[in-house]
């Protein structure tokens, strides 16, 4: 059948041509400009010491805050002269993450960095590293035992939730708001950070006399703010304040308050994303804040790497050691001091 | 009874018999009993702001992008198929619209970019299911891997913000007062309805559905129309990740996860079979409402999202089950 035959050669250069045509519509180009976290560091621990070779492995880089991680603590480690820097593929398979920790062991670094993606999960890789000598960084999601890790650096998730409740309280105070309406926008509530970031919001609301009011629970997705966000301030035609939990999602939940022409309360954002602090800089809409969780903490965690393979302490510590575990500061970035922090804001 | 079966692609309307359209009439009721029944349920519990036209503009533009993909899944599970790419081609549509180099060449190629990439889409799952001969499932099942593998690569698993500021001025904008978005859906709906159940292209969709071969046989070019259903299918989630861009302001991999299933609930709920032949648009877009209208019920009411879940499973159950049922009291067989 000639008819067919040539029907056949058109769905061919149909298809040969499409995709031609688009892909001369696109590019992957990279927008990032903005500067990679780095650890400040001064004194006599910048000196050039013994060769280290440090091993990370974290999560998919699959939003701006892991993203960030992952940026951060290859840019800290191109700082140092002394290091050897050895990073696996992020994934979000724990099986796969835990083979990839096992292949580091076995290539004999001197110290491991580990995000896991989930704690618990990779407790056991861990330990299985401490046993084989490797001093272990674990990095923000907690590993289940100190037996599988020799510092653990992270973020403080209630702190988070305390400082945005805290600085909304005082804000409405200011305002002598006594009844006020506060919304909150959360992250994956099956996630524990999620449930301690609630909680601590919750806690300093209460000390100040002030509950929750509408509260909807988004994935850390810009799609699930906007939708999440969009029927929240239908629920509530007024607001006082908005605490939205993650500044990645909040690029949707930004884009549904946009859309419902609502100005008439105070946002508070959360983790610290370049987006967010310089909307705060501008001032120009609702976001008046933002709780850092802030991924400097992976610049820190490989500058700590570094001195642990060399044997050094903290200068201006007293402690001949690295301590074992160190929390970050949910700073609250707003408008008066955010040219301070804006060196670790992320993109998102 | 059997299934209507549009055998005669040359004849003027649908041939359904008339107890055949009575079932479906009375399926479309009792959805539409349902859409009721939960708007008195949100309007008794928030009767303050329920039914204010600012909440009905919120749920009819969250329905938009599904309601739109869902329309694109009717003509697939009519024509006896299934999709379930078109969350993975939605992220696609938008990563690609939203990346870089092509929001530089202005608005106007951001949206072909959008079309055309959803449409190819579908067409490489038509073609693969029609003239391959693979199976609408596992040739759809390779589409959703790839088209979202595609689009991790395209953004780098980053959101992609939206930076050409007419785009979102239109797309997020009103004309006569009413957002552009929820033209959209009544536009698609419309096209679709009018495709469906008033020309040819609708007929022998029903009829592919129906019996294939008997299809065939009555002369129509049944590889062709199932390549051509796929296209449609993939051009719908390009015009829905127009709308998702415009929402959130950017495109991400992430978009569009889970619409396969939301689609594919809704189209069934709205009393299309799953086994082709059979179906209504109407019924589809009942579908989609009643989903948005309890997502929104549970919002208004500061309730557990987690239970929304739950309350989604139920009134599948129980939709399908009230369909059966009031048909069977009909003295009729549906299935």
């Amino acid at each position: 059948m000639p008819s067919l035959d040539r029907r056949r050669f058109l769905w061919g250069t149909t298809a040969v041509g499409t995709a031609a045509l688009l892909a001369g519509c696109t590019s992957n180009e990279s927008a990032n400009t903005a500067p990679n976290a780095v650890a400040g560091g001064s004194g006599q621990n910048t000196q050039p010491g013994k060769q280290v070779t440090i091993g990370f492995s974290a999560p998919a880089a699959d939003h701006g805050w892991m993203a960030a991680m992952t940026k951060n603590a290859k840019a800290q480690a191109d700082e140092f002269s002394d290091v050897t820097f050895k990073a696996t593929e992020g994934t979000n398979d724990v099986n796969q993450q835990i083979g990839q920790v096992e292949t580091l062991i076995n290539d004999k670094v001197d110290v491991l960095v580990v995000l896991p993606f989930d704690g618990k999960a990779l407790t056991e890789v861990g330990r299985q590293a401490m046993d084989a000598g490797i001093p272990v960084i674990n990095l923000d999601r907690v590993f289940d035992t100190p037996l599988a890790y020799r510092l653990w650096i992270g973020g403080d998730n209630y702190r988070m939730g305390v400082n945005a409740g805290e600085y909304i309280a005082s804000q409405l105070k200011a305002k002598n708001i006594t009844n006020p309406i506060i919304g909150e926008v959360a992250g994956i509530d099956s996630l524990p950070l999620t449930q301690e970031r609630s909680k601590g919001f919750s806690d300093a609301l209460a000390k100040a006399g002030f509950a929750v009011g509408p509260r909807v629970s988004a994935s850390f997705t810009s799609e699930s703010g906007e939708q999440q966000t969009a029927n929240l301030l239908q629920s509530a035609p007024k607001l006082d304040a908005l605490w939205n939990h993650d500044d990645d999602q909040g690029i949707g939940v930004m884009a549904a308050i946009d859309s419902a022409g609502r100005k008439e309360f105070v946002m508070v954002g959360g983790a610290g994303s370049r987006n967010m602090m310089d909307l705060i800089k501008a001032d120009s809409g609702v976001v008046k804040a933002t709780v850092l969780y802030s991924p400097s903490m992976a610049s820190s965690a490989i500058a700590l790497a570094r001195l642990l393979g060399q044997t050094k302490g903290i200068g201006d510590m007293a402690e001949h050691d690295i301590p074992a575990s160190i929390t970050t500061y949910s700073a609250v970035v707003t408008k008066e001091n955010v040219d301070q922090y804006l060196d670790v804001g992320f993109d998102s | 009874m059997t299934e209507a079966r549009v055998l005669d692609p040359k004849s003027a309307a649908p041939q359904e018999p008339p107890q055949q359209r009575r079932n479906l009439d009375l399926r479309l009721t009792g959805l539409l009993g349902v859409l009721v029944v939960l708007c008195v349920v949100g309007y008794a519990t928030r009767p303050d702001s329920f039914l204010t036209e600012a909440n009905i503009s919120t749920m009819l533009r969250l329905a938009a992008a599904i309601g739109v993909v869902s329309v694109g899944m009717t003509f697939v599970i009519i024509s006896g198929g299934i999709d379930l790419s078109v969350g993975s081609i939605v992220a696609l549509s938008g990563v690609w619209m939203t990346t870089v180099a092509t929001q530089s060449y202005g608005p106007v190629v951001m949206v072909l970019c959008a079309l055309l990439v959803g449409l190819g889409c579908g067409l490489v799952n038509g073609v693969l299911i029609s003239y391959g001969k693979i199976v609408p499932f596992i040739a759809t099942l390779a589409m959703y891997a790839s088209a979202k593998g595609l689009a991790e690569r395209l953004s780098g698993r980053r959101t992609q913000v939206v930076t050409e500021t007419g785009f979102s001025t239109f797309f997020r904008g009103d004309i006569l007062g009413v957002p552009v978005l929820i033209w959209m859906l009544a536009a698609v709906f419309a096209v679709g309805w009018v495709l469906l159940n008033r020309t040819t292209f609708g007929r022998r969709t029903f009829a592919v559905g129906g019996n294939a071969e008997a299809a065939r046989l009555a002369g129509i070019d049944v590889r062709r129309h199932t390549a051509l259903v796929y296209g449609i299918a993939g051009l719908c989630c390009g015009i829905a990740a127009l709308m998702v861009v415009a929402r959130t302001t950017s495109g991400a991999s992430t978009n569009g996860m889970f619409y396969e299933l939301d689609a594919i609930a809704a189209v069934v709920i709205g009393g299309t079979l799953l086994s082709g032949g059979r179906g209504s648009l109407i019924g589809t877009l009942i579908g989609v409402l009643i989903f948005t209208v309890v997502g929104n019920i549970f919002t208004q009411n500061n309730l557990d999202t987690d239970i929304q879940n739950i309350a989604k499973g139920v009134i599948i159950i129980a939709a399908v089950l009230l369909q059966r049922t009031t048909a069977r009291r009909r003295g009729t067989r549906a299935t």
